[in-house]
Formats: C-alpha cells, structure tokens, sequence
C-alpha cells in the first residue's frame, strides 16, 4: 500500500492519518521547554492565571488554561483542542514558563502502586 | 512523589492518581471497541505525530512547513474514586508505529493483548513485546459474533503463553466482559508482587 503519485513518503498511505502540518501552531518548535509530559501527567491551571495578560498567546494556549480549571491529563487535553500530543506538550510549555499551569508528572521509572492502590482498583471495577 | 496525592496549596484542586492500561492486539482484533465499550466518556483519540525527520533528531528546523501524518490513539477513562482514575490506551495496530508503544508502556500498569482466533498471529509480536520489557498482560480472546467458542487450553499452546499468564474469553463489546478482562489484569500484577488481592 503506497501513496500514489507524487513524492514517496515511508510513512504515507492508506493506514496513516491525514497529511498535516501540526508543528506550524508552535512555530515549528517540536521540542516542549519542559521535557516530556506524560499522557497521564495532569495539568492544572494556577488560579490566578490570566492568559489574556500575555497577547503572544495563541487561542490554543487560552482553552488549555481554561480546560485545565480542574486537573486534566495531557492526552485528554490533545483530544479536547483535536491537536496532536507533541504539539500540545510544546504549548503546554509555553503555559508553565509564563507560570499560567503546573504539570504535575506521574511517577518517574516502571511505576508500581502499592497494594491498597490495586486492590482499589478491582473492587472499583467489580462495582461498574 | 508527593504532589500526586496531596492537596495543592491554594487551589483546593488534588491531583487524581492515573494508572495506564494498555490495550493491544493485530489490526482488527477489537482493540477500540474494547476501548469503547469501558470508557466513562466518549471515545477520545489522541495522535502523535511522525515527521519525516525522523523522532529524537533535536534539530527539526523547517519542521512546520514539511508534511507529517499522525497516529490515532484511542483512549478511554475509568474513575475509580476522586484520587484514582484508569487510563485505557489502544496501541496503534501497525507494526511500523511500534516506536510510539515505548512512550505509552513507560509507567504501565500492564496491558490487555487482544487476540482474534480467526488471525491468531496477529497478536504474536504484542505478546512478545510485553513478554521482553516484563510488563505484566492478560490475553483476551475476543468472541466475534457467531464465531465458534475455542477451546482455551489449544489457544494457550498455539501462543505459547507461559501457564501464570491469564488467558480468557471475551466480547469487547461488552462492558461487563471487558470489566473481567482488566479486573483479570489487576489482579494478575497483584499476584506477581505476591500480594493477590482477596476474592470477593
């Protein structure tokens, strides 16, 4: 299955995604100020936050701050604006250099919540 | 870490835990629907995207005026309690955008390998996967319509399953069935630590 006519590109054809161009919302940045967020790191806006203090901001950067009201997980905010996890971890910097959101990462290396954690889970997901 | 529990100061806000379950398995074996059919909000996708300039290259200057494509991710949330949520994320069934499983395995609580009797290699390299990097899975053997129930002892062999690895029947479109299938998982992490949880 390959793209017909036109450049070969390896990663293009049927299975892939639409071509875009993502990186165009960040300035061709692709590379977050604050290295890797988790998709599960939560983003929570400072309460006094007020992105309309810093008029470079895109409008993307305003509906992060206001969805980050409460704490929200980066794939779920990537999902919410329909912008790609990389382009929405590069903005998200931008959010935390201006102070307007902290990411509060899950923790680092092979993670193993303890007991009660687990057994928390089960008996939340016998109860669905 | 500390600020993952505690109560932030001034905001009033806690931050939840977040657990990642991993749902894999070939191209079609019921990984979205599975995905769909736990979730408590409405089946999100997120993407990651690819770039010619291939991934970890630091410098990607001119990056926004080349052409990339994206990898959807399906994801779906289950909320234990105000401090404890589960993350599902279907991997991509490609082959080729294995690359993207290491960012979403990193800090997994293990995965779900979905199999289709009907193309039971498809879930091989899944297995494998997870077998090399020691994250603890499950396999679920998807239950398509009108397909004929398999005996799981020959599904077991034909995978060549170690025997501590759960191995159960499933419909993915059902949200009690699936339920089993992690309630499968969670307890299976928690009998590698020794620890099993109690039945109920």
């Amino acid at each position: 299955m390959r793209a017909e006519g036109g450049a070969r590109h390896e990663w293009l054809d049927d299975d892939a995604g639409p071509v875009v161009r993502p990186y165009t919302l960040t300035g061709g940045r692709v590379r977050s100020a604050v290295d890797g967020f988790d998709l599960v790191a939560h983003v929570l806006a400072e309460r006094d936050a007020d992105p309309a203090a810093h008029p470079d901001l895109h409008p993307e950067h305003r509906r992060l701050v206001a969805l980050a009201a409460r704490p929200v997980p980066v794939a779920e905010l990537a999902a919410e604006l329909d912008l790609a996890v990389g382009v929405v971890r590069v903005l998200l910097g931008d959010l935390v250099d201006r102070g307007l959101v902290t990411v509060h990462q899950p923790p680092a290396g092979p993670y193993l919540p303890d007991n009660d954690i687990l057994k928390a889970v089960v008996s939340g997901l016998r109860a669905l | 870490m500390d600020s993952v529990r505690s109560d932030l100061a001034g905001t009033g806000a806690r931050i939840p835990i977040a657990l990642k379950i991993l749902i894999a398995g070939g191209f079609g074996a019921g990984k979205t629907t599975l995905v769909s059919a736990l979730s408590e909000v409405r089946p999100l996708q997120t993407e990651e995207v690819l770039t010619g300039a291939g991934i970890g290259t630091d410098d990607l200057s001119g990056v926004e005026t080349k052409s990339t494509t994206t990898v959807a991710m399906d994801f779906g949330r289950i909320t234990i309690n105000d401090d404890l949520q589960v993350y599902l994320f279907g991997t991509p069934g490609q082959d080729r955008f294995w690359f993207l499983w290491d960012e979403l395995a990193f800090g997994a609580l293990g995965a779900v390998v979905l199999a289709d009797t009907r193309r039971l290699a498809d879930c091989f390299p899944s297995i494998d996967y997870f077998e090399q990097r020691g994250i603890p899975f499950v396999v679920g053997v998807n239950c398509f319509d009108g397909a004929r129930r398999f005996n799981l002892e020959t599904v077991r062999q034909a995978l060549d399953l170690d025997p501590d690895v759960p191995l159960l029947l499933c419909d993915a479109r059902d949200r009690q069935s699936g339920k089993q299938v992690l309630i499968a998982l969670v307890e299976h992490v928690a009998r590698q630590r020794g620890e099993p949880v109690p039945a109920a």
